[in-house]
């Protein structure tokens, strides 16, 4: 099908797209990478009358160091971070989970901050920006203000974002030294949207856990923060028997819907599986650069 | 605001000029208002792959994108890859490789390998199996697809390395 009409609006600087979205708002959208909003837009499962295009704003797309962060501007291309050597060394985890996107023309279009603002409960920056504690900005007319990602994700496909806010810049903490990460997933074909998956930062002292963060996608409403396995691991360590109860804690702490890929209880299991995997994988990398 | 909006866009290193409403899709745009009928649409939902061109050196889903968005982009599309009625190595390879039957998904599959070869640096074969499972064929099975784009990986870059990069491009732990 094709997309209903709608106005198209292309700001070259981030106030003249605040201004738009003001003025239109709440029918306008803004317009990232476009590769979830466009086909919904095909489907006419969205109908937005005004698109605000923030694909002309330069100054929305980089990737800086700032000290015990990355910035990283709210457009900047998927391709652009799987490329980046900064993000490779400095966030190794939204690294392994850029691989995990669609496929690479998808990547080639799709941005982090529409990712993040969509909040596709599948989907792997989510779960990841969960995972790390990652700041969120978003501006509007009425001025800027930071959001902790804890509380970014309310519900499917909906944020805390205010129907005039676009989400400008990601803060991702940078990781640990000797710290290691994984996400893990499962999807009936590659690109496709998981099943279940799990995003592990992890840090190791010898056997012992002194940090280790745990965040789970496509297994409930929004991505979820594992604290209840986080906690088993962090005091009993990475035993097989822990590990057996950081899967079972993160089944139990998720809540999937069933539909034509899995049924939820089988979305439920994965859960656990994949919490194994991620932190086994996660504490192998850690070792390697300890 | 609706209303039809000259676009000018480079394609295949032409200058062409055609009017788009802001809804048109860049395929169609390509299609209908450009005649450069090569690019197929399929699922128009960024699935199939057969729609994809590379932009500004990128391979992207033409589905995805409204031809407003494209206006002063340089495009390659399936139908610049021959030049003075020679193949281009890639699709000689296909052709030889019987990477193809009916064909609609070709014109995908051959932008999505271009730019799978000249611009990624993993080219083991699990490198691009992954790579090129962004586009789907519903006729062949895939092997002659990857065998062909693994010769062109080898034309143009020599032996693949026996092991490739740890996450093969985007390989799942599954």
């Amino acid at each position: 099908m094709k997309p209903a009409s709608f106005d198209h609006l292309l700001p070259t600087s981030l106030h003249e797209a605040l201004e738009m979205l003001n003025t239109h708002a709440p029918d306008a959208r803004p317009l990232a990478g476009g590769q979830s909003l466009v086909p919904m837009m095909n489907f006419r499962l969205a109908r937005p009358t005004v698109l605000v295009d923030l694909n002309r704003i330069s100054d929305l797309a980089y990737i800086s160091d700032a000290g015990d962060h990355l910035a990283i501007g709210a457009m900047t291309r998927e391709r652009t971070i799987e490329n980046s050597g900064l993000v490779r060394t400095a966030t190794p985890l939204l690294y392994d989970a850029t691989l995990h996107i669609g496929h690479l023309p998808i990547r080639s279009r799709g941005t982090i901050g529409g990712s993040l603002s969509n909040a596709d409960p599948a989907a792997e920056y989510p779960a990841t920006v969960l995972a790390l504690d990652a700041t969120l900005v978003a501006q509007s007319v009425r001025g800027e203000r930071t959001i902790p990602a804890a509380e970014f994700f309310d519900g499917v496909m909906t944020t805390t974002l205010e129907p005039d806010e676009i989400l400008t810049e990601i803060r991702m903490p940078k990781a640990p030294p000797g710290s290691g990460s994984a996400l893990v997933e499962i999807s009936r074909r590659h690109g496709d949207f998981a099943l279940a998956g799990v995003a592990a930062q992890i840090t190791l002292d010898g056997n012992s856990v002194t940090d280790i963060r745990l965040a789970a996608c496509g297994v409930g409403p929004g991505p979820i923060r594992l604290a209840e396995s986080e906690m088993i691991l962090r005091e009993r360590g990475l035993s097989d028997d822990a590990l057996a109860a950081a899967g079972g804690a993160a089944a139990a702490a998720t809540d999937p819907d069933g539909d034509v890929h899995a049924t939820a209880a089988y979305r439920r299991k994965l859960a656990g599986v994949m919490t194994k995997r991620a932190v086994g994988k996660a504490a192998a990398r850690a070792r390697q650069s300890a | 605001m609706t209303a039809k909006r000259s676009i000018t866009v480079i394609v295949n290193g032409e200058c062409l000029t055609g009017e788009a409403e802001p809804r048109m899709l860049l395929a169609d745009f390509l299609r209908d208002e450009l005649r450069r009928t090569g690019t197929h649409v399929g699922c128009e939902h960024g699935v199939c792959g057969a729609c994809t061109v590379i932009i500004d050196g990128d391979a992207v889903r033409s589905c995805l994108m409204f031809a407003v968005q494209a206006d002063g982009a340089e495009i390659s599309t399936i139908e610049g890859l021959a030049t003075n009625g020679e193949m281009h190595p890639l699709q000689k390879l296909f052709s030889e490789h019987h990477a193809l039957q009916c064909g609609f998904c070709t014109p995908g599959m051959l932008m999505t390998a271009i730019d799978l070869v000249h611009n990624s640096n993993d080219h083991s074969p699990g490198a691009i199996r992954i790579g090129m499972s962004a586009a789907l064929c519903r006729c062949t099975g895939y092997v002659g697809i990857i065998d062909a784009v693994m010769e062109y990986a080898r034309q143009v870059h020599g032996d693949p390395a026996v092991t490739g990069d740890e996450t093969g491009g985007g390989r799942h732990d599954g």
